[in-house]
Parts: structure tokens; sequence; C-alpha cells
């Protein structure tokens, strides 16, 4: 038989048929859903008269939209509150299962996913939010699609699909004091650019990979749609197993170790082959800031911005545009450079291990006056474990406010806005033009990253806040 | 999920010489709190139509009148970032049959063939050969033939042969629609979820 990749095996155990010439007719075992890609997918299904084929495989959450204090109260915005009524009326019509606002297993939705264990290893998993990628850390085929596509799988659970190339990203070594999952990715996006793995859906693997724990590699998963790949996975492994062990319950599965059983055999083949091939080595890798307006443009901590590449005009052109909109110079460094804005949270960075390693560097600190920090957690359960293992406690003390959970200054959906022309370093995906409000400056870095700047009121080097025997790796 | 119907278009165009413009450009957060598919238009590429004073910035290419037609024409790698869907509408809903580039991101790329809006892929030197042609003579017009699949530069002549799903297209020149073709499949779904004894 024909060495298959992981990629292969999942994909091609779930085609219910094949257009010649044509995408596959891809069935989905999970399909998320929240308040702002989905109303007008539920409006089409009542224009042809149908209803949700399979509604038990559609799980919704309101994360996008919904504000970060008073969750208890009605929601402000009249638009954003009209959206997650929607979602409730259409939940509670259609019987999908929906951990609503104030429900206590809230949260966005690629955080909720994998914590409540509706996330399993092997499965097809879509969503109409392009991070949906994250879920590939359990070794799953999860991608974005857009609410055309809702429609598809809420009307016929299949969706239809052409087949990306493969990819695998290799990388080994050990990361040095102070890096993270997120230097990683950043890393490699920077390395391949913001269109490098378009067509593709990754592969990650390598011991730099393979020693993170789950909610490191969702963070390396999350962010593979900022380099243009279709999503990224990681095969499941002993770690994935052990996390999905400790759940206190996994809807639909009576035994677990006879799944895991099979689980085991989702790895490639040794010698299956891939589209592409790229390896990195982890002990070059520094911790990362963006400096430009697509998460392609990072570099270390450390170095200084790039020149613009003059071969090619219209790049060039885009390249300085980007840097005037950060108010940024070709050749400066950007270490010592003065900040606004501090943000931590999102689907990227808002779990548990990010708010210990934040609260690394915070403990016994306090923030810069000048800083303005917003912590976010992903979801009520993180919001819960903050609590009991003291970290709120400990935020507080520095002078941090810290909010409810949900998407927040990710992409300001809501009143999380960072103002114009203010620098925010974020621990969130995308530093676009306008993501966190219209003309805020993002940079993108970790949870260590974010806590040195938010002390010390500028960009500064994360490593010379942490002790090597106080590394927490995430 | 749309049913429009495309065959053959013949426009000039509006040039957008920037690489990687995400959909966040497309279409900003904060105008997607809308629960239809209408109307987005207004509030396509907002933060650089428009100042911070509500008013038209009329450094902005899109803003300059000398530039109108049917075909959006970008730069490489446009569309990349958030899986909305919303960009597609605003692009359409403003008026757009095609936008052309040398590189699409996955999801712009099928969220456009699912609403009628045609992308067209065609090289890094064409399509910079085309926004100069634009840039000097906003007269320049296209001509996408999808049912051979050419694109072609009317005054130049340049024509090119584009690559496109033979499903899709045929989805695009018939005016149908994924849904209708997989809820005939529903046999084969049920058939499916029955081999792998699936939870239904």
């Amino acid at each position: 038989m024909k060495a298959k990749t992981l990629f292969d095996k999942i994909w091609d155990g779930h085609i219910v048929n094949s257009i010649e010439d044509g995408p596959d007719v891809l069935y989905i075992d999970r399909h998320y859903i929240h308040e702002v890609t989905s109303p007008q997918a539920f409006n089409g299904l009542r224009e042809r008269g149908i209803s949700v084929f399979r509604p038990g495989k559609t799980i919704a959450t309101a994360d996008h939209n919904i504000p970060t204090k008073d969750q208890h109260l009605q929601i402000r915005d009249e638009l954003s509150r009209n959206q997650v009524e929607r979602l409730s009326e259409n939940c509670r019509k259609y019987g999908i299962e929906l951990f609503g606002l104030n429900h206590p297993k809230s949260g966005i939705v690629h955080v909720i996913g994998p914590e409540l264990g509706y996330t399993l290893p092997g499965m097809t998993i879509v969503c109409g939010d392009s991070h949906t990628s994250t879920h590939g850390a359990f070794g799953t085929i999860a991608f974005g699609i857009g609410t055309s596509e809702v429609e598809m799988v809420l009307a016929t659970q299949c969706i239809l699909q052409p087949k990306p190339k493969k990819m695998r990203i290799t990388v080994n070594g050990n990361l040095h004091k102070g890096v993270t999952s997120k230097d990683i990715i950043m890393y490699i996006i920077s390395e391949i650019s913001t269109g490098g793995a378009t067509g593709y859906f990754v592969e990650y693997s390598g011991s730099a990979i393979t020693s993170l724990s789950m909610e490191a590699r969702m963070t390396i998963c999350n962010m593979s749609i900022e380099m243009g790949a279709r999503g990224g996975l990681i095969a499941p492994d002993e770690t994935t197993f052990d996390y999905l062990r400790k759940l206190p319950s996994i809807p639909g599965i009576n035994d677990l170790e006879s799944s895991v059983n099979q689980w085991t055999k989702l790895k490639s083949d040794p010698d299956a082959s891939f589209d592409r091939e790229l390896e990195f080595d982890a002990g070059l890798i520094k911790p990362m800031i963006t400096y430009g307006t697509n998460p392609g443009m990072g570099m270390a901590i450390d170095g200084s911005i790039p020149m613009a590449d003059n071969k090619n005009n219209e790049a060039s052109s885009s390249y300085l545009k980007s840097l005037d909109y950060m108010g940024f110079k070709p050749g400066i460094k950007l270490l010592g450079h003065p900040i606004d804005y501090v943000f931590i949270g999102s689907c990227t960075n808002g779990r548990i291990e990010d708010f210990r390693a934040f609260a690394q560097i915070i403990r016994g600190r306090k923030k810069a006056a000048s800083v303005t920090a917003l912590i976010v957690p992903g979801s009520k359960k993180v919001e819960e474990q903050m609590a009991s293992e003291g970290l709120i406690e400990v935020f507080k003390n520095a002078g941090f406010e810290v909010r409810q959970p949900g998407c927040s200054s990710c992409l300001a959906m809501n009143e999380d806005k960072i103002p114009a022309g203010k620098y925010s370093v974020s621990t969130s995906n995308r530093n676009f033009e306008g993501r966190q409000g219209p003309g805020a400056r993002t940079m993108l870095a970790s949870p260590f990253t974010a806590a040195a700047a938010a002390i010390t009121g500028k960009i500064s080097d994360p490593r010379e806040f942490i002790t090597e025997e106080k590394n927490v790796k995430i | 999920m749309s049913k429009v119907k495309f065959d053959l278009l013949e426009s000039t165009c509006v040039p957008l010489p920037f690489e990687n413009v995400d959909t966040d450009q497309i279409i900003p957060a904060r105008f997607l709190s809308a629960t239809s598919r209408e109307d987005f238009g207004d509030n396509l590429f907002r933060d650089w139509r428009y100042l911070k004073t509500g008013e038209k910035n009329s450094d902005f290419i899109m803003n300059n009148p000398k530039f109108s037609g049917k075909v959006l024409v970008a730069g490489k790698n446009f569309g990349s970032g958030s899986s909305r869907e919303h960009a597609v509408w605003a692009i359409f809903d403003y008026g757009f049959r095609a936008v052309v580039s040398s590189f699409f991101a996955d999801i712009f790329m099928n969220n456009s063939l699912n609403n009628g809006l045609l992308p067209v892929v065609i090289s890094e030197e064409l399509l910079i050969k085309l926004q100069d042609l634009i840039q000097k003579n906003p007269a320049t017009k296209v001509k996408i033939d999808l049912e051979k699949q050419m694109f072609t530069i009317i005054p130049t002549g340049d024509s090119v042969r584009f690559g496109i799903n033979p499903y899709k297209k045929e989805c695009l020149l018939k005016g149908l629609d994924d849904i209708d073709f997989l809820l005939n499949m529903k046999s084969l779904i049920t058939g499916y979820e029955n081999n792998k004894n699936l939870v239904k």
C-alpha cells in the first residue's frame, strides 16, 4: 500500500464522494459556530426551507463581539446584541448545543472546543473562523470556512473542498529560555512570509514540537493560517492522550483507552512524501516581535527592521506603506520603543499556561504607569483556573485589569479597541492595519514579551526577566 | 451561498496595487455585526476610502474618478487573513464581478467562487504590466471569458489562459450551487454514516 501522510489518512477516510476533476465531498465530524459568521447561513436554510441535517455535530458559542465587562448586563451595542440573540434563537430552533454568554462553560470557540472534549484526534473540524486551524494540535484536519460553507455543513454535514497540497515543517533542537511556541510559529512565518504556505496543509514535527504541551501546540497550529496554510496539524501522542485523560468527560466516548488505541495509528508513514518540506533549528529562535502590518513582518526582539527590497516596486511600496502606518523606519531597532497598550488573550495565547507565563514575569512587579493592559481569559474555565491558582490576585496587585472571556481586542469588534496611533504589544495573531481598532498599531509577541513590555512600558527583552531555573515552557 | 451566473465580462478596471491585502482591510471587523448579506459595499476598504473625519480620502486610488469598472486588479496575495465571507459580499456589492491577482489566499478564493465573484490568477509579470497600463490609461479594458478560460488585455492583445476547477466553472456558467448539489447526495452521505457507524 502506498505510504500516506497523516493528513491523507484523515482526509481520505472522510471522503463521501469524489467529483471528477473537482473538489471532494468531505464529511465533517465537528462543526463549531459563533454569532458573527453564522446568521446568514441560517437565513440560507430558511430560504431553502430545509433544516439542520445533524444538529448534534454542531456546537455554538458567542465570543467575537461580546463585551468583556459586565457580561451579566444586556449587551449595549444594538447590532452585537441582535447577533448574539439571533445565535440563541437559531440554536434553540434547530436543537444545537449553545455555550452562550454567561454559560459556565463559555469562551472563545477554539479554547472551549478542546477544553470540553469536543475536539478529538482524527476528526475533520470546520468553523466559520480562520483560526479553526488551532484544533490541528490534536491531530485533526481543522480549517476555517466562509459562511456559504457554514450553510453547506449545516444542510448536509459535508463540505465540497479541493484537496490541498501537503507540507511538513520540522523543528528540531532545544528552545532557549524565554522562547515559546509563539516565537517558534512567528519565526517560521517571518521566514516563509504571510503567503508562504498558501495552498498547503502543514504537518508540524520534530523534537521541538513534540516536546510542547497541548496548549503550546495549539498556539503553533492556530497561526498556521497566518502563513496562508489551509491548516496545520500535529500527530497525536502521549501528551495528547494525557490531556484527554485529564478532562472530566468526553462527549460520545465511553471507553477512552480503546479510542486511544485507535488514535496511536494517526501518524504519517515513515516513507510518506510531502509536496514541500522545511526544516528549522529551534536553537536559532529568539523571542520574536512584529514590526509591520502582516504576521510575516516579524523579527528577533533585539533585531533591526529590514531594509526594503528595491527589486520590485509594488513590493517595496507596500512594505514602506506598512512601516509608515506603524510609524517605523527601515533599519531601526525596536528595543526600548515606548508602548501604550498590552493585550494578553485570544485563541492564540488565552489559555491557562499563557497566563501562568505572563504571571511569572509580573509576580512581585508593577505595571508601568504609562501602559493600559487588557488581560482577557480565553474561557470561563481558564478564568476559574486563574482565580484558583491565585493569578488574578497577582495581576491585580501589579495594577492590571482582568476582564471576562471573549475574543476582545484581538479583532476589536466589541468596545476593547486600541486608540488610533497607539502602540499595542499583543499576544493575539494579527497585526493588520486597524485590526485592534482604526489606526491602532499592533506588535505581536509571546506572553513573556508582553509581560516585559507591560512592566517596563517599552519593548523589552523578556529573557532579562526570566531565570534559567524558573523557565516555564509554553 | 448564491447562484449568480458568470460567463463573459468586458470591462475597464480599478487598480489596487498593494500586496498582502487582508480581509480586515477589505471589510473591517466592526462592520461584521449585520445578520444579512446586503449593503457591505458601503464599507468596502472603509479605512482606506474614508478619513477619520468621515470624508472621502482623495489620496486613495479607488476614490480617483478616473478609475471605474467591474474588475478589481489587486496585488499579490489578495484576501489573506480572516475567513469572513463579508469581504467577498462587500466587493460584489460594490459592483465588482472579478478580481485579478497573481496570488489569492485559499479561503478568499473559495468564498469568491461561492458568490459569483470570479478570481482570475495571472502571472506576476502580466499583473504588473496590467497595473501600469491602467495607471497610464484608465480606459484600458480587459475581457474575461470563463467558458474559454481566457483573460485578455484588449488594447495590447495579451491573452492568457487562467485556471479554475472544472466543477466550479460549471457551477458559475450555469448558476448552480454547491448546496443543491450536496442535497442531492443525501443517500450517499447517510450511507457513509452507516458504514462508519456514526452517531447521527
